[in-house]
């Protein structure tokens, strides 16, 4: 293969400026889109599993939506179709004066999508809890929104921070796809550095070194939340 | 104190409980019994309301189960509920466990549920276990906390639903002891068991049931001297013999 290597030009001064900034354009989609993500999920999850069908439905009915179209597509829609669907007024505001446009849609359209999976995860935390903790519950006059709150949330969670971690690391990864609607993150970088230096392994290897190095960190730390949550002789092996 | 009248149940078209009539006096201990599978368990737990009937009525204290005006999640608070499977809640501690309903349904403050808890841990000999979560507990002491738990609410009645089926032979006494010593203390009791030595010893009466419906309802006595039935008797026969 007749190709020069050149690792030095990550480490001058204007291309690492641009990792370092696309960097830290992944971290605020990534983990913006997943506090919302989160809080979200969270309260669609738990619309999947209430008593109330209605409210059943309209959460079984976002969780299809948001999960069976393409990420892509989405941040098209959000991106190219919302503004046009929307009233004048707000289209114009989104297109004209919306600030950060890019970076609000990319953050949107992923914490929407995210959700629909956190939305899964926590509804089959739910319906693991075992059915007699949710009868004793009840058999000691609990309403429904207390044993949420005391019984079924606190267990449920515990249960799900593993697949969790899956999911936040997914987040990130899935902030690449902002690069298409424009958003400078650490992909669109790399291969802007790619295209002005024809250094496109190096450019490439430093996105990928400095992706796996965030999931690591992320790792580390639901690990420790993990350990923390555990329930003593519950869930997962004692600490 | 407790009024059954006439209930029927079905899961889909598979009838579970067949016109089942029966009461339980203030302070009467009453025994539940029968072949797997014949409804004994689904009968308690309409009592409280956690399943609920298509025909006939339930009252508790004069309050109808069964009425759709009625605040079952007020009722419920005041009526004791023991679990076959314990069904403590494995994330909070024993204390916890026993205050959780006590604060947040009969809104004590955390001062007096943790003196009611305390009262009650001691009542069931397990003083030393009160941070413990309740994996770290066997299985007769977890029973013994669910029925502490239960007494915490300040019931008018409790209601046991086989609650020594699922442990070991050598923790069954333990659980029956704290058991036979509220009878003896006046509670209102309703109870499904296999247990006939305990039935023999507080049960004022005992029922009987089969494929559904209540077979025998007599004093104690006279259902283990003199079953009117031949179900009854065969059930009799099978389980006494060891």
């Amino acid at each position: 293969m007749d190709y020069n290597w050149n690792w030095g030009v990550l480490f001058e001064e204007e291309y690492l400026g641009w990792l370092i900034s696309g960097f830290w354009w992944t971290i605020a989609v990534a983990l913006c889109a997943w506090c919302i993500a989160i809080v979200v999920g969270s309260l669609v999850g738990i619309g999947r599993t209430v008593p109330n069908r209605f409210i059943r439905a309209i959460s079984g009915t976002y969780v299809e939506l948001f999960r069976n179209v393409p990420l892509l597509v989405q941040m098209f829609i959000w991106y190219f179709a919302v503004p046009e669907l929307v009233p004048d007024d707000w289209g114009r505001w989104m297109k004209r004066d919306m600030p950060n446009p890019e970076f609000t849609t990319a953050v949107i359209a992923l914490a929407l999508y995210t959700a629909s999976r956190v939305a899964e995860q926590v509804r089959a935390g739910i319906e693991t809890v075992p059915e007699g903790l949710n009868a004793a519950a009840k058999a000691h006059g609990l309403s429904v929104a207390q044993t949420y709150r005391h019984i079924l949330l606190p267990i449920s969670f515990r249960l799900i921070v593993p697949p969790l971690t899956s999911e936040f690391l997914t987040v990130f990864k899935n902030s690449s796809l902002a690069l298409t609607i424009g958003l400078l993150e650490l992909t669109a970088q790399s291969q802007q550095i790619a295209e002005y230096t024809f250094q496109g392994f190096e450019a490439f290897t430093a996105a990928t070194v400095i992706y796996v190095c965030i999931a690591l960190v992320a790792t580390v730390i639901s690990q420790s939340l993990e350990r923390y949550t555990a329930i003593p002789g519950f869930v997962g092996k004692e600490a | 104190m407790i009024e059954i009248e006439k209930i029927s149940k079905w899961y889909g078209d598979f009838r579970v409980l067949t016109d089942c009539t029966t009461s339980v006096e203030k302070g009467e201990v009453v025994v539940v019994c029968g072949p797997s599978g014949s409804g004994k368990s689904t009968l308690i737990k309409c009592v409280n309301g956690l399943e609920p009937v298509q025909e006939g009525r339930i009252s508790v204290e004069g309050q109808e189960v069964t009425a759709k005006s009625t605040n079952l999640t007020k009722l419920r608070s005041r009526i004791g509920m023991v679990f076959q499977h314990f069904e403590l809640y494995p994330h909070m501690s024993v204390l916890e466990n026993l205050c959780l309903a006590q604060e947040k349904v009969l809104k004590r403050s955390r001062d007096e549920a943790v003196s009611r808890a305390e009262e009650l841990i001691e009542r069931v000999g397990l003083s030393e276990h009160l941070t413990k979560f309740p994996s770290q507990l066997s299985g007769g002491q977890q029973q013994r906390v669910a029925i502490a738990r239960s007494l915490a609410m300040d019931p008018i009645a409790m209601l046991f639903d086989e609650p020594t089926s699922a442990l070991d032979p050598e923790m069954i006494n333990e659980v029956l002891d704290v058991m036979v010593g509220l009878a003896k203390d006046g509670m209102t009791m309703m109870v499904v068991t296999h247990e006939m030595g305990f039935a023999r010893k507080v049960a004022d009466r005992v029922i009987f049931m089969d494929e559904g419906a209540i077979v025998e309802d007599r004093e104690t006595q006279a259902f283990f001297s003199n079953p009117e039935s031949d179900r009854a008797k065969d059930f009799l026969s099978k389980i006494l013999n060891h």
